[in-house]
């Protein structure tokens, strides 16, 4: 007996113990979310719906994701919700800083520039955001801004983004920027046109995407100041 | 990466006033390569019936032949034309058949019906789940964009002229945002006593 107790080499308990378990952890979350934002000769309109959700359940149906960051210039955000939350509170503060030493508001052009950096800076832990910035060049022009979550930036005059942009940019595409249209003269956008399609193009989503619906809010933004407005969608 | 998603390509079939069309784009490729811009993906099965096939491209072909192959036993047998529907779940159950290792395609048939015309359209899953709509279906690597696309531009009963027009703009916006399809488009509008067949000029990058 005193031999086999020796030749056993491993002393195993005759129980049953729990092993090392590797516990997840993810630091991002898909909130969902679209936005959209069109620029015109002398406004911009851009607009968001107002669903957070994650998964399959809605978090709120009243969620806004635009963020005015002065006069001339309004963020649109779609992604991981804290992740907006946090770069948006980073951005206002640097805005109001800027105003503090140069005496001036920051211009749109400025602004976008400043997210980029913001975002790169971030380049190994990015901030999972959609971005869209809308607002008005030094000139009084529309001008948009649309972003990767590492800050590329890249300025057009119509762009969809978040969830549903898959969706929403051909049409976009096709109605604003008249591509594979022939014989049509391209008129310029006026403000209710670009309301309309607006409109039309988020009814589009919301009938396809889980992650768009419930209602859209939308700033258009005049040399006049931010106006708003809403929309309801369906919401189911 | 799916299997799906190897070589690229898009499919939309819509239904208009007495009239079907299906559409799709012509590339062939693998991954980011294109090979040719003259890939049949649309198969004629029948005077009023037209067969999409979008997905893995040897799957495409294989699938093609073996539902011709049933097709002619099923024409042979019944002496009569096959029905849409009936044809429909004819590649339903050739696809489930291989529920455990199946075609990468996901079919979009399009057709009248031989006796009544009626216009019939629907796509399945790779293992053959119907989806019979009412108004279009659309199939392949950018069925993101088309379904914005058809979503908006689509309207019912359209004249054949004008459904021409709106598969068109619908798949050639769709196409221009997806890097895997594109590459030229071809078009079937499927009428009573014809069937017009259309190449269509797109970007070619």
């Amino acid at each position: 007996m005193a031999m086999l107790n020796e030749y056993s080499g491993r002393n195993l308990p005759d129980y049953e113990f729990e092993a090392v378990k590797k516990v997840h952890f993810s630091p991002y979350a898909d909130n969902g979310g679209s936005v959209i934002a069109l620029a015109g000769d002398d406004f911009c309109i851009i607009a968001g719906d107002t669903r957070l959700s994650s998964g399959f359940s809605i978090y709120t149906r009243e969620q806004q994701k635009l963020f005015p960051l002065s006069n001339t210039t309004v963020l649109g955000c779609s992604g991981c919700w804290c992740d907006t939350l946090t770069l948006t509170r980073i951005l206002s503060a640097r805005m109001q800083m800027y105003k503090h030493e140069h005496h001036k508001e920051m211009s749109t052009p400025a602004a976008a520039q400043m997210l980029s950096t913001m975002l790169y800076y971030k380049r190994f832990f990015p901030y999972y955001v959609s971005n869209m910035l809308a607002g008005l060049d030094e000139n009084g022009k529309g001008c948009v801004y649309s972003y990767d979550p590492i800050g590329h930036c890249e300025r057009s005059n119509y762009r969809a983004g978040g969830s549903a942009g898959a969706l929403l940019q051909p049409l976009l595409d096709n109605q604003v920027g008249y591509k594979n249209q022939e014989g049509v003269d391209p008129t310029p956008l006026s403000q209710e046109r670009a309301l309309s399609i607006i409109k039309d193009v988020f009814i589009s989503a919301a009938e396809r995407d889980i992650y768009t619906g419930d209602g859209i809010s939308i700033k258009i933004i005049t040399k006049d100041g931010v106006k708003n407005e809403s929309f309801s969608l369906r919401k189911d | 990466m799916s299997i799906l998603a190897y070589n690229g390509g898009a499919i939309i079939a819509m239904k208009g006033k007495n009239c079907v069309a299906i559409a799709a784009d012509r590339r062939f490729g693998i991954q980011g390569q294109t090979i040719s811009c003259d890939f049949q993906k649309i198969f004629e099965m029948g005077p009023h019936l037209y067969l999409g096939l979008p997905g893995l491209s040897t799957d495409t072909q294989t699938v093609m032949e073996r539902l011709r192959f049933r097709l002619n036993l099923y024409e042979l047998k019944e002496n009569r034309r096959i029905h849409p529907k009936t044809f429909s779940s004819m590649i339903s159950n050739l696809l489930y058949e291989k529920r455990f290792g199946p075609y990468f395609v996901e079919p979009v048939v399009a057709g009248l019906d031989p006796v009544t015309f009626e216009p019939y359209i629907c796509n399945m899953d790779l293992l053959g789940c119907l989806n019979v709509p009412v108004d279009f279906v659309v199939g392949g690597t950018c069925s993101e964009q088309l379904y914005g696309m058809c979503e908006a531009l689509y309207e019912a009963d359209l004249e054949p002229n004008d459904l021409f027009e709106t598969i068109s703009q619908a798949l050639v916006n769709a196409c221009d945002r997806d890097a895997m399809s594109g590459w030229g488009a071809i078009v079937h509008v499927i009428e009573k006593d014809k069937v017009t067949t259309r190449t269509v000029k797109t970007r070619m990058d």
